[in-house]
């Protein structure tokens, strides 16, 4: 199929680029990386009238550190989030999910932001964003403010973004030398979305787990954080008893919907089975 | 027996050399042309609007909006294709009692799957052909949809097609008498219910078809992409009521097919009569969500078979029962039965038994056509065989190498004939079998597995013996009133500087004909390979044979090339013979010089003979007759098919808590008789076992109840890659056939025979110390972890 026939701007500034989107009303759309965008277009489930390009907007680019936080621009690659030391020094847990998102050539063109935006909720940085605690900063006609994680993600592709609103950078908190992180996924071929992934981040002083933050994708209608699990760990060494807790907890914690190829009760199994073995490998490693 | 075909130590000795692919580099430099890359003057494209819905009848189609959006040249519907081209109908003669629906390009009342093309809008350009359907609006009637075929069997079911009286498309009986009496006294009996999954083609090239109609000379033109140019000019020339004369069909490059572009499309029949009602060329690209609706797809088998055997693990009989749900039509025009057809013929084929029963039905219902793919019927026949085969070892207590090699018919047996009537000239199974129990260190296979599985680790070996079908001669479509050629041409001619151009009938997809063709020109003729042109893929310049399908390109059309090589090399020799006042049986060709045969030594060479046959032929002598081309037609005689054998071995790791399977190794021996080229033979196999694999692990149409199609694209359908394939490892046993100088068999659906077999033994060998097992493909984690009880 060919996309519907569109307009096409460009902005240089974020200024401009609110103003563009606002100046074509509701029938706009940002494109970033193009690489969930323009699929849609070609099959004709989107069709706006008018795409703003932020490619080109100087401010939503870089990856740098300030004190206790990292910022990364929205249209920092997916490609750059793999590679990048700052983010395999401030940031492991993205690092660590970076591989498992696509395929090279869409991780070359593919956006955090886009992916943020998105909010996909079988898509691996959006869950991570909940494990790190980051904080996305979004700008638009009213001015900006920081929206943390747990009240980013909304419902099914729905975020705190407003129309015309755009993503700008996402800020998480650098991860301290205590802080262990573990990453998988069980997905049918390698780079394919997941039937359920896992992020997992925490604290081990004195071996004993504190801040523990369970995050998981393709669980429900957004990525979700495990809370009953993250406390059956909280203030308890990580043994094989504190992680079969966890594990148990997550009955409580997800509710997957039935679907034909992937059970709910396969999708809580897996889960389990995914959470106990990266608390394993944190464990064993530890 | 063949006449030997000369050591690999001649200059031009190419049969049995793994030579490149001349065109590999060009398709890699992105210099091929493909139907999509053809741009002609005055072009007009085409986009169909579908059929939402599985079942329905067409109330009324309102389209004056889209005749007055930009760019829109013509809309039609059925009527209006159905005023200039006659039905047809996808039977066979010798399917007794086959019925199926007259097809049209377009339907005009009812449509009988979701994803039938129902209007087609032409444009200017595509965008503005799908811009102009998304303005017409068809009031369309929900009628019952027929889904599942135990539904479309019950009596008094809702028919898939209003105008076939029951769902029954061909029903087919084998008995070889007794059986009940077999069974009931044998000393064991081992049976299951199995399941395949409807999967398709998913070719890097989606169809495209690029037709123009110029009324000036009343002469039709269709760029194809398909195997079979000369079907296709027979069927447009008949169905359109042109002189096949004045239909030419052109495939140029192709990116593949497995069997896929060889059925009648109706958006293809479509295109040549928009074209001709717009007297303007008309190309139609179907892209990946059309190819999942409208492509052939294939399999979806339920099997019930049941084996029996003596105390002593010999197989004594085997009773089958396959039904097959093939969609709404018979495919036009080699027809949906062909492949539940080899299903039950195919059965047990490997091995020495005489008792035997099928039962095959094949059924309508409201979902896109299955037909010919890759392996026909083979992969279904060969799951079914090698699972009972290691159901019967468990329960004899034997390993199932040991089963096997009890059972194979013996190497020196030959010829025999299965029970299901096929006949066998000379097979390998058991020579198959040593060498593959070699290559994969079987015992130690087994000692690792023993200890790991003391480790938890789980892993599966499985093995499956096959026979595929190659080189059909005309029993296969001829003889059921399908113009459908079992024989190939060539024209084989030296230029005026002594280069050769052969025009043959067989087909390139990008498997390699071409270059086999090549080898086995210049290994024939004497020339360097590099002076052989290979032209292909067109009515107009080719002579009419059945090009490529079924696996008989090289069995074929290598015979036909060998044979045809060799008349023009004797008219090069008496050429030559007469420049040199010499004797033609002296003389020799190597290398594009003409020889001494004795001494090797240079006389003259082959371009200085065409030079004086083209410009000084006042210097020959009069009663010579300097044919510098000739063409010869080839049609497999002797047995009806050409059966080729092997055997396959697989080794999966299955995470017992998570259903995943990793597939480590697969091993493949195969005997394809006279291999011309092991590379493209490898090639062949490790793509088919790929195919295989896929069947085995991923690939899967998925319909709701309602029959739409629920993952109808490439995020949703999985087809396998690299990343989960393992290293192939291939060897070959050589047995010629001796029904053509050549004796080369095919080896293309080698590989897909019998892998997803093999992944199934492997898989359910692993399952066995849980007591688990799986008679189902695709084996996905969720069906393996219902199997383990974990879910
Ligand atoms: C074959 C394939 C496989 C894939 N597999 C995976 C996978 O396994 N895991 C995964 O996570 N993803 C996967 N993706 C999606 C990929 O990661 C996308 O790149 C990502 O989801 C979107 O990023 P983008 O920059 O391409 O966004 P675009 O496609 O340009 O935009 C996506 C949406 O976000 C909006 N948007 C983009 N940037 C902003 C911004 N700064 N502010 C506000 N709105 C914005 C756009 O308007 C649009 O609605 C896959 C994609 C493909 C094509």
């Amino acid at each position: 199929m060919k996309a519907r026939a569109f307009s096409y701007v460009c902005p240089a500034t974020v200024a401009e680029a609110l103003d563009a989107f606002a100046a074509a009303g509701s029938e706009a759309s940002f494109i970033a990386g193009g690489q969930s965008l323009v699929p849609a277009l070609a099959l004709r489930l989107q069709a706006p009238e008018c795409l703003v390009d932020i490619g080109r907007i100087a401010e939503l680019r870089g990856i740098s550190q300030d004190g206790e936080w990292l910022r990364l621009g929205a249209l920092t690659r997916h490609v750059e989030v793999h590679d990048h030391p700052l983010i395999a020094a401030c940031a492991p847990l993205l690092a660590l999910a970076a591989p498992f998102v696509a395929h090279p050539a869409i991780r070359n063109r593919g956006t955090l932001g886009g992916s943020i935006a998105l909010a996909d909720p079988a898509s691996e940085f959006p869950a991570m964003m909940l494990a790190v605690a980051a904080e996305m900063e979004i700008a638009g006609p009213a001015g900006r403010r920081r929206v943390p994680a747990t009240d980013f993600f909304q419902d099914l592709y729905q975020t705190a973004i407003e129309p015309g609103e755009l993503l700008v950078a996402i800020h998480i908190p650098v991860a301290r030398p205590g802080h262990r992180c573990a990453f998988d996924e069980f997905a049918r071929r390698r780079g394919d979305y997941a039937i359920v992934g896992c992020g997992v981040m925490l604290a081990l002083p004195a071996d004993v787990v504190n801040e523990a933050r369970i995050a998981f994708l393709s669980v429900g209608s957004t990525p979700l954080r495990a809370r009953a699990a993250e406390a059956a760990l909280n203030g308890r060494p990580l043994d094989a008893a504190a992680i079969r807790d966890a594990q148990a907890a997550l009955a409580s914690d997800l509710d997957p919907a039935d679907d034909e190829q992937v059970p709910a009760a396969m999708r809580l199994h897996l889960a389990r089975v995914l959470l106990g073995r990266l608390l394993g490998k944190i464990a064993a490693a530890a | 027996m063949n006449a030997p075909l000369g050591a690999l130590d001649r200059p031009n000795s190419y049969i049995g050399r793994s030579v490149s692919r001349p065109n590999a580099a060009r398709l890699l430099a992105g210099r091929g042309r493909y139907v999509t890359d053809l741009v002609l003057l005055r072009m007009l494209h085409v986009a169909f609007l579908r059929s939402p819905y599985a079942h329905a009848r067409i109330v009324s189609i309102d389209a004056e909006a889209a005749r007055a959006m930009p760019g829109v040249r013509l809309v039609a519907t059925g009527p209006d294709l159905a005023r200039l081209c006659t039905p047809w109908t996808g039977t066979l003669d010798h399917f007794k009692g086959m019925k199926s629906a007259p097809q049209l390009p377009l339907p005009i009342e009812e449509v009988l799957w979701s994803g039938q093309a129902v209007v087609a809008i032409v444009a200017e350009t595509r965008a503005q052909a799908e811009d102009a359907a998304e303005a017409v609006t068809v009031a369309f009637e929900e009628l019952p949809a027929v889904v599942e075929v135990d539904h479309a069997r019950a009596p008094g079911a809702d028919r898939a097609a209003l105008a076939v009286a029951d769902n029954l498309c061909f029903g087919s009986r084998l008995d070889t008498g007794g059986i009940d009496g077999v069974f009931a006294d044998a000393a064991h009996v081992v049976e299951e219910e199995f399941h395949f999954g409807r999967h398709t083609a998913v070719t890097l090239e989606p169809r495209a078809i690029l037709a123009d109609w110029d009324p000036s000379e009343g002469k039709l033109t269709v760029h194809h992409a398909t195997q079979t140019p000369y079907q296709f000019q027979d069927l447009y020339s008949r169905h359109y009521g042109i002189p096949e004369a004045s239909v030419r069909v052109v495939a140029p490059d192709i990116g593949g097919s497995f069997g896929m572009k060889l059925h009648v499309y109706p958006e293809d029949m479509a295109v040549v009569g928009l074209s001709m009602l717009c007297g303007r060329p008309v190309k139609y690209v179907a892209d990946r969500i059309e190819a999942f609706v409208s492509d052939i797809h294939a399999r979806d088998h339920r099997v019930r078979a049941r084996m029996a055997l003596d105390d002593d693990g010999t197989i004594l009989a085997m009773d089958v029962d396959d039904v097959t749900a093939i969609g709404a039509f018979s495919t036009y025009p080699r027809t949906s039965a062909v492949e539940g057809n080899q299903v039950i013929r195919l059965m047990g084929a490997p091995y020495r038994f005489h008792s035997y029963r099928a039962e095959l039905s094949v059924v309508f219902q409201n979902k896109v056509q299955t037909s010919q793919y890759r392996a026909v019927g083979h992969p279904i026949a060969c799951a079914v065989t090698e699972r009972l085969v290691d159901l019967a070892a468990a329960k004899v207590g034997l390993d199932p190498v040991a089963m096997r090699e009890r059972n194979l018919i013996a190497d020196d047996a030959y010829p025999c004939a299965s029970p299901t009537g096929y006949q066998f000239e000379a097979l390998s199974h058991q020579a198959s079998l040593a060498k593959l129990k070699a290559m994969m260190d079987y015992d130690g296979l087994r000692a690792e597995q023993a200890a790991l599985r003391q480790r938890g680790i789980h892993r599966g070996i499985g093995i499956a013996s096959f026979v595929e079908i190659s080189n059909p001669s005309p029993a296969f479509y001829g003889i059921g009133g399908a113009r459908i050629s079992a024989q190939d041409g060539a024209i084989l001619t030296v230029t005026p500087s002594g280069e050769v151009r052969c025009q043959i009938s067989v087909t390139e997809q990008g498997q390699g004909t071409e270059t086999i063709v090549g080898q086995v020109v210049a290994d024939q003729l004497g020339v360097p390979r590099e002076r052989v042109r290979v032209i292909t893929g067109d009515t107009e310049t080719t002579p009419h044979g059945g090009a490529t399908w079924a696996c008989r390109g090289a069995g074929i059309g290598g015979e036909t090339a060998l044979q045809a090589a060799r008349k023009l090399r004797g008219n090069v020799l008496a050429i030559a013979a007469s420049i040199l006042q010499a004797q033609a049986g002296e003389l020799d060709m190597r290398d594009g010089v003409v020889v001494d045969a004795a001494s090797g030594t240079e006389r003259v060479s082959l371009s200085e003979v065409a030079r004086i046959a083209y410009f000084r032929s006042d210097t020959l002598p009069r009663d010579l007759s300097a044919q510098l081309s000739v063409a010869h037609h080839h049609a497999p005689q002797g047995y009806p098919f050409a059966f080729t054998n092997g055997v396959q071995g697989c080794h999966v790791e299955l995470d017992v808590e998570t259903g995943f399977v990793k597939i480590l190794k697969h091993w493949v021996v195969e005997d394809c008789g006279r291999i011309i080229n092991p590379l493209l033979v490898d090639e062949q196999v490790r793509g088919g076992v790929v195919q295989g694999l896929g069947a085995a692990f991923f690939e899967e149409c998925r319909y709701d109840e309602n029959g739409q199609l629920t993952n109808g694209s490439l995020a949703d359908y999985l087809v396998p890659m690299a990343c989960e394939m393992p290293d192939i490892v291939v060897g070959h046993i050589e047995t010629p056939t001796a029904d053509t100088e050549l004796g080369a068999k095919g080896c293309g659906e080698a590989g897909t025979a019998a892998a997803s077999a093999a992944a199934l033994n492997a898989v359910n060998d692993a399952m066995s110390p849980f007591g688990a097992r799986i008679a189902q493909i695709p084996m996905t984690p969720a069906r393996l972890l219902k199997a383990l009880g974990t879910i």
